[in-house]
């Protein structure tokens, strides 16, 4: 037993109301659904159901489109951009007030630890509305011309890594330039996003400004089947990516899509190697891997790769498994049975093409669904867990021993979203820079967001960007 | 070839045998050059990173019976300090008391580990404190700013060691350390850690003035290399004083340093620790960065005064529910 | 009010470092409405005091520069919301002040509400219109960004109160700038109460300093002050502002002359905020 045992320090649930059943956010109000259909959400931490939702259909997404048509034309897009600015200011002010109450529900639906829904995804997600409710006024000096227009109806699918943190990233920027929005949170993490419409109600947003489906993929499909949106915005796999990109060819829908990664974190030998070791845990265990940009190959260089796996290999050793709830936990539960089972399977093909896979010992809870963090060895460049999206807290090891070889097997996947280097050189950080196909260089640090600053991929990472001044072209017809 | 720098990585990564540590170690001192060859080759210290592991850890949520441990446990590391101009034996005798028995009405409560005194006032506390477990502790090299010859230095040391001193507290030159004279540094804790024979030496490195984490790393280096049982961050009289990143950098130097010679250096945070909230939070960085070998008081000290009262009502609060008044305990 | 109660009147005083302090020299002077009843004795800054508002300033603002855009922003949405909070106080005070009806003076307020938030939105977006990466013909990645100049010294234009005040102020520290605020020499009173907004909005202590009194006094000191970076002389009439340019000349301090005909309620453009910035250009070498 180890000397200085931390006693569970649970954050409370009592800050949290939840309904037993949920509508859907529909022109300003919660309603129910066309045909009637629901489905539950649970906790993946301990498979309890947490709500029942409502689960929409093509009569509802029908609904919820000609709700934001006619609130586009009638009130958001007319009203001035001092007046939609303000309202996105509310909404910012109080995802800030409500800020525990966001974090603990998004913990328990899906399955992140406190301290990261805490300090990362809800003040990141208020910041996201600060910063584009700012913008709602000065669009003339955007860089898109004078004057620029509004888009129109956005139709945005977003996925369970970050339920809330997307919303903001989908809906900040379209609302600032006066577009209006069908948003459809992903099918196991809907509850932030209807705690969001209550925020809207609280701001007394116009109805049908946003509007919220919750659903299945077949929702999402008849969202984007609609002829009459103006923009598809979709962050998610890349399978699902092509199919809307497929979907939406011949049609004057604008698309923008987010979709998978296989980001290399590449540690030169001059590291900053304390920091470098830390930048490595945060960029593939954050968020238990759940992240498009996570940095799930580690490339180091051959010169110091004993030292780095040895440091490494020991950090990881006071990670703290388990209650997305406890204070102390840095990595929680996988957030759906299905997601897991990809886990296992891909960690399972990763040992029988023959690389060698390591965990720390550490307890995993009896319920709910868990993976331990976990290293893989040894990996070459054609093997499985070196060119698919893992989606889970698992890192592939490879080597390199100059930086035109990092460069070459960095750039050597169908993805280009994330990339990290790890040098006290700064000329070197902006050669690799240079060279890297990747949407977002990060360099001695990783999985770094700002609303101020762009982020999306190169190839099949999709297109578009969101955050900053790029993110509202999106949603401008400039 | 092979550089002093490509020696330390060697050494850092763990892959020599212990002869050959020794050797390599060896060698990394004999010269001005070669030292400064092995500190330029020690890894930078990113500073934003720095910041940011040490922010995260501070956010851990230590409640209910790891509270309780954590409380007396920093009670126990706690080096009950005056160093002021204005010390009398009255004041030091006081302090002696208080730190044998920090709470008359609980004997449950530990006593701390020493008393820290400048060495004029070290009799004092020796006869105070009798057959007490309590160590005493002198600063010493013309403490704070060390502005004094060697042998000054030197006598300053003896002094203490002859009036019962325990323990030697003594401050780097940082002077000769920004000026790159590494050699001058190193020696200068040979010399006083001879002079002290079995008595421990704490080297206390001013991180306040060396400004940088990479300075910081070196200097922990320095010392290490040197001799010291333990590395400390300040004298209590720079700001800033210990930091919680500071300690991170010093503790992540013991681990290596650990991990490379076998020989565990203890680390003391001194100054601007006056909560039991802070205390907490530097065990805690000890228990994640170093490891959890480091949490005894022959390891880890925390050089301070108002922090002890603070984690008396901190224990007080743990058992009764209450919260304790400003007053229940004695003020020295 | 209840029959036979006596009010309490209010001490207007001077705001420097975030403090309520009356004026060293001990002296006041008396405002007027715009009806010509008498509104407070305001305090008569004298030029010790405008030296220690620029001490002030200038110890303050390396920090509040330091402070992420961010975190600006949300320091002077906070001051909208405090301001709008008092709007009806505000709106009495300028409707006394400037002789204007109620419903008037409420719209100017509420005008000076939404000033502060137009402004908190460029915090974290100013980088970003008047920022570039440059792509030089070389090895080398250059980059520029805008800077705060420092410490500016601020004339208050003489009629708007609040609105004016707002319209002059909010884009000199929205940048990173400290200020030293000469409030309208004729109409100080909303200027004062505006300086209570700022020390409850988490404005640090000293980014803003606001003195009342005699123009004629304290602008020469404030034009000619060495530690003083900038001077925006919008409260400045025709005349007196060659003068004061001149004695800005001296420690070559960047000068936003007065405008010919300011109408405040317009949106602003960025001008403003350029005009106290300086632009730094960094070049870094590419290679492996």
């Amino acid at each position: 037993m180890a000397r200085f045992e931390y006693a569970p320090a649970p954050e409370s649930r009592a800050v949290v109301s939840l309904r037993s059943s949920y509508g859907l956010f529909i022109d300003g109000a919660f309603v129910e659904p066309v045909d009637g259909g629901s489905f539950n959400t649970i906790s993946p931490a301990t498979e309890e159901v947490l709500a029942e939702v409502a689960l929409a259909g093509a009569g509802d997404v029908e609904r919820a489109v000609a709700a934001a048509r006619r609130a586009q034309r009638e009130v958001w897009a007319p009203m001035p951009g001092a007046e939609r600015g303000k309202y996105l200011f509310r909404v910012a002010r109080i995802i800030q007030e409500r800020a525990r109450e966001l974090a603990v529900l998004e913990s328990l639906d899906n399955g992140k630890p406190i301290r990261e829904s805490r300090d990362v995804d809800v003040p990141l997600a208020a910041a996201h509305f600060f910063y584009y409710a700012g913008w709602a006024d000065k669009l003339d000096y955007a860089g898109f011309g004078p004057a620029p227009r509004p888009l129109g109806v956005a139709g945005q699918i977003i996925p369970w890594n970050f339920p809330l943190l997307m919303a903001a990233w989908k809906l900040a920027p379209a609302l600032a330039t006066g577009s209006t929005c069908v948003l459809k949170p992903a099918e196991t993490t809907p509850l932030s996003a209807l705690l969001l419409a209550e925020i809207f109600q609280q701001a007394e947003l116009p109805p049908g400004v946003v509007n919220i489906l919750t659903g299945d993929g077949a929702t999402g499909a008849a969202l984007v089947a609609r002829r009459d949106l103006d923009k598809v915005a979709f962050t998610g796999s890349t399978e699902v990516g092509k199919a809307i990109q497929r979907e939406l060819a011949g049609t004057r829908t604008r698309l923008s899509l987010e979709l998978g990664g296989k980001a290399a974190n590449i540690v030169f030998e001059d590291a900053p190697l304390s920091q470098a070791i830390e930048g490595i845990v945060n960029g593939i265990f954050f968020n238990q891997g759940h992240v498009c940009c996570a940095g799930s190959r580690l490339l180091v260089q051959e010169s110091v790769a004993e030292g780095v796996l040895d440091a490494l290999k020991e950090r990881l050793g006071t990670l703290r498994l388990g209650d997305p709830l406890d204070k102390n936990t840095d990595i929680g539960a996988i957030n759906s049975g299905r997601q897991l089972d990809k886990i296992v399977e891909l960690a399972a093909s990763g040992e029988r093409e023959g690389a060698e896979r390591w965990s720390p010992s550490c307890a995993i809870p009896e319920r709910g669904y868990w993976f331990p963090p976990t290293i893989f060895t040894g990996v070459a460049p054609s093997q499985r867990i070196a060119r698919e999206e893992i989606f889970g807290p698992v890192l592939s090891v490879l080597t390199f021993r100059t930086p035109d070889e990092a460069v070459q097997k960095a750039n050597n996947t169908t993805y280009g979203l994330s990339a990290g280097v790890w040098t006290e050189k700064g000329s070197r950080i902006l050669w690799m820079a240079d060279r890297l196909r990747a949407g977002v260089v990060w360099a001695n640090t990783f999985n770094r967001f700002d609303p101020t600053s762009p982020f999306g991929g190169y190839r099949e990472s999709g297109f578009g960007r969101e955050g900053g001044r790029h993110g509202l072209e999106e949603y401008l017809d400039a | 070839m092979s550089t002093a720098g490509d020696q330390l990585r060697v050494v850092a990564s763990g892959e020599m045998a212990p002869a050959q540590v020794g050797a390599a170690l060896a060698e990394v001192t004999s010269s001005e050059t070669a030292l400064r060859r092995f500190l330029a080759g020690l890894p930078g210290v990113d500073q934003v990173g720095a910041d940011q592991r040490a922010a995260a850890l501070a956010t851990r949520s230590i409640k209910a019976a790891a509270k309780a441990w954590a409380i007396d446990t920093a009670i126990s590391m706690v080096d009950l300090t005056t160093l002021e101009g204005a010390d009398t034996p009255g004041k030091v005798h006081a302090l002696c008391m208080k730190a044998g028995r920090p709470d008359p009405e609980d004997p449950s409560v530990p006593p701390v580990a020493a008393v820290c005194v400048y060495p004029d006032l070290v009799g004092v506390a020796r006869s105070a404190l009798g057959s007490s477990p309590v160590k005493v502790a002198s600063v010493a090299t013309a403490f704070p700013s060390g502005r004094a010859s060697r042998a000054v230095k030197l006598a300053d040391v003896r002094d203490a060691l002859e009036a019962g001193a325990d323990e030697v507290d003594m401050v780097i030159d940082r002077g000769a350390f920004l000026a790159g004279h590494y050699g001058r540094v190193l020696e200068e804790v040979q010399a006083v850690k001879a002079a002290c024979g079995p008595a421990h030496l704490k080297v206390i490195l001013e991180t306040g003035e060396l400004a940088t984490y990479d300075n910081v790393r070196r200097a922990s280096w320095t010392a290490m290399l040197a001799g010291a049982d333990f590395i400390k961050t300040s004298t209590g009289k720079v700001a800033p004083a210990s930091t919680l990143p500071v300690g991170l950098v010093m503790l992540e130097a013991v681990r290596d340093f650990a991990a490379a010679t076998g020989r565990l250096v203890g680390v003391k945070f001194a100054g601007g620790i006056r909560s039991t909230k802070d205390a907490i939070r530097y065990l805690v960085l000890a228990n994640e960065v170093a490891g959890e070998a480091w949490l005894e008081p022959e390891l880890l000290r925390l050089g301070a005064s108002s922090l002890l009262n603070d984690l008396l009502m901190q224990r007080r609060k743990q058992r009764t529910g209450a919260y304790a008044g400003s007053q229940d305990f004695s003020v020295e | 009010m209840p029959e036979g109660r006596l009010a309490v009147n209010k001490t207007y005083k001077l705001y420097v470092a975030g403090a309520f302090p009356r004026s060293e020299s001990g002296r006041s002077y008396p405002v007027h409405a715009a009806d010509g009843a008498l509104l407070a004795n305001a305090a008569l800054a004298s030029r010790k005091d405008l030296r220690d508002a620029v001490v002030a300033a200038r110890a303050a603002q390396p920090k509040w520069a330091r402070t992420t855009a961010y975190n600006r922003g949300q320091v002077l949405y906070r001051i909208a919301e405090m301001l709008e909070e008092r709007a009806a106080q505000f709106a009495e005070q300028v409707a006394r002040s400037e002789g204007l009806a109620g419903a008037e003076a409420g719209r100017l307020v509420a005008a000076s509400v939404d000033r502060l938030v137009y402004y908190a939105g460029w915090s974290d977006k100013l980088a970003q219109i008047a920022g570039a990466a440059n792509p030089v013909a070389g090895p080398y990645f250059n980059f520029s960004l805008p800077e705060p100049t420092g410490v500016i010294g601020v004339v208050a234009p003489p009629g708007s109160s609040l609105l004016g005040l707002v319209s002059v102020l909010a884009p000199v520290i929205v940048t990173g700038n400290a200020a030293v605020v000469v409030a309208s020499e004729e109409r100080p009173v909303p200027a004062v109460t505006f300086a209570e907004v700022l020390a409850t909005s988490d404005v640090p202590g000293g980014v803003v300093n606001l003195l009342t009194g005699r123009l004629a006094e304290l602008a020469p000191v404030l034009a000619a002050h060495r530690d003083v970076d900038g001077l925006d002389l919008c409260g400045i009439s025709e005349q007196d502002a060659a003068a004061l340019e001149r004695a800005a000349a001296d420690n070559v301090k960047r000068v936003l002359r007065r405008e010919v005909a300011p109408d405040w309620e317009r949106r602003p453009s960025p001008r403003r905020m350029l005009h106290f910035v300086e632009t730094k250009t960094v070049w870094h070498p590419i290679g492996a």
